[in-house]
């Protein structure tokens, strides 16, 4: 008998070398430089607020998998983006059980409850941002300016009210204005993730429809739309978190209408809903709408003729 | 005797309404961000199911097979009504907290669902231990889901106007427990903790 050395499998036969970790930690890198801009901006405070999170989010993981006898993931670094990008979305002022609560939560209810990576249906960081946001408002809301740590109103507030002076463009394009402490640098964010999208770690379809809508529907509506886009959690919500592979729709089409869907809910909650600021609400809402997107966008499969 | 138990206690953990077959969601989601209004609802819904279970066993013979669906309603429609003035005439605070769900128990799955799978095959005695036991179970899930919800969302627990804890539970609620968010949440996580409890929905290996 031949000793055949043929493997037979299901497919997919080609594999790459990209493994999970990899591109979580490519991600992590492409938060650094806005990790960097939070310090630079909000002081010691932001570090230990990331730390914070980032500590708890993998010992929350941690923790579920040993009691439930899974098998323990932390190595993945998908936690520790959880826990980064929910520090992004926390002011530097924030009391420490915020972010302590925040990542358990994201964690342990949104993503390993529904089966742990590639199963939830929801972005665990504006999940829990969600959560506390509809918890703890007062702590959430009071951000914090940018050296001085006083409490200050963000550009969109100053937008929403008309009370207050909205920063020069320039000073928000760096990130020097008040905010939640990972969001205010466009520069930061775009640098992280021009890094991302040259090492094909994302699609630049969703954050380009995403801003581009935007854009548009503020210009239309007769507002700035410069100051639209740097304003807020949008750049930090378009590039990093309508991005995420597991709550975001995986065919070219089905991104493009996720952008676009986000940036409509965005502008109308923005110029016409209660709160100041809808990128939270308006990703949430197109994860939920994911499934349904990717259904209706399947491509056309190879040498396959419509019929008529 | 023992049938009766059994019926009795099959509606307060094997089959409870709330935890295994899931019925009655809309009451179980609404009113429970405080204990008290939770409670109170399981008072009427045991009302309304004990009552109505007795009624439809008595008439089980009487009921014509094609029209008894109308025949039921009309029987809880009756005792809801009861329940709805009563609460009106004697907890008006209640009843006004409670609004529109204690009319809305007519159309509760788990009285309908009681009365088409039980009351209407067995005899008096049973269908009353059934109705009983529903309720009872019915409650019991309210009063966790509510004191859950409330603890957690008000860091304190009001008893006939009363806080139980005197100057809180010294941490800042979580708003969100006593929002309809929070019901959601709660509801699943203690469903999704009942079923590890009794090695429900474990995969077989």
């Amino acid at each position: 008998m031949a000793d055949y050395k043929v493997v037979v499998s299901s497919s997919p036969h080609l594999k790459t070398a990209v493994t999970t970790p990899i591109l979580m930690r490519d991600v992590v890198i492409a938060l650094l430089p806005a990790a960097l801009a939070a310090i630079v901006f909000f002081g010691m405070n932001a570090l230990t607020v990331m730390l914070v999170s980032v500590v708890s989010a993998v010992a929350s993981e941690a923790l579920f998998q040993k009691i439930t006898g899974k098998a323990v993931t932390i190595g993945d670094f998908s936690a520790v983006v959880t826990g980064l990008l929910l520090a992004f979305n926390l002011p530097a002022s924030v009391p420490l059980w915020i972010p302590v609560v925040g990542s358990a939560f994201a964690m342990i209810i949104v993503k390993q409850l529904f089966g742990g990576l590639g199963q939830n249906f929801l972005n665990p960081a504006l999940a829990a941002r969600a959560v506390l946001l509809a918890s703890w408002p007062a702590h959430l809301t009071a951000v914090v300016g940018p050296f001085d740590v006083k409490t200050t109103a963000t550009a969109l507030v100053v937008m929403k009210t008309g009370q207050g002076q909205i920063p020069s463009l320039f000073d928000m394009f760096i990130g020097n204005m008040a905010g939640q402490l990972g969001e205010t640098s466009a520069l930061a964010l775009i640098i992280g993730a021009l890094y991302l999208l040259a090492r094909k770690v994302i699609d630049w379809r969703t954050p380009v429809s995403y801003l581009g809508t935007v854009f548009v529907l503020t210009a239309l509506f007769g507002r700035d739309p410069l100051s639209h886009l740097l304003a807020g959690g949008l750049m930090l919500g378009a590039l990093f978190m309508a991005t995420d592979y597991v709550t975001t729709p995986v065919t070219k089409k089905g991104r493009i209408i996720f952008g676009v869907g986000a940036g409509l809910i965005t502008v109308l909650i923005r110029l016409y809903g209660g709160y100041p600021e809808g990128v939270t609400y308006a990703i949430l809402l197109m994860n939920i709408a994911t499934p349904l997107i990717d259904r209706f966008t399947v491509p056309r499969r190879f040498g396959y003729v419509k019929r008529s | 005797m023992i049938g009766l138990f059994r019926d009795f206690a099959n509606g307060i953990l094997k089959e409870n309404p709330v935890f295994r077959l899931v019925l009655g969601m809309c009451p179980v989601l609404a009113v429970t961000a405080a204990v008290e209004n939770g409670f109170w609802m399981g008072m009427a819904v045991i009302f309304v199911l004990t009552s109505s279970n007795l009624i439809i066993a008595i008439l089980r013979h009487v009921i014509p097979e094609k029209i008894r669906i109308p025949c039921f309603i009309v029987v809880i429609a009756t005792f809801v009504t009861m329940a709805d003035l009563v609460m009106n005439a004697y907890l008006p605070a209640i009843h006004v907290k409670l609004g529109i769900f204690v009319p809305l128990i007519v159309v509760n799955c788990i009285i309908l669902a009681r009365a088409e799978a039980f009351a209407s095959k067995r005899p008096i005695l049973n269908s009353i231990a059934d109705g009983l036991g529903m309720g009872i179970g019915f409650t019991l899930a309210l009063l966790v889901i509510s004191s859950v919800r409330e603890i957690l969302g008000t860091a304190n627990l009001m008893i006939a106007g009363n806080p139980v804890f005197t100057g809180g539970l010294g941490f800042e609620p979580a708003r969100v427990m006593v929002s309809p968010p929070g019901a959601f949440i709660t509801m699943g996580v203690l469903l999704g903790l009942l079923n590890v409890a009794t090695g429900r929905g474990r995969l077989k290996s």
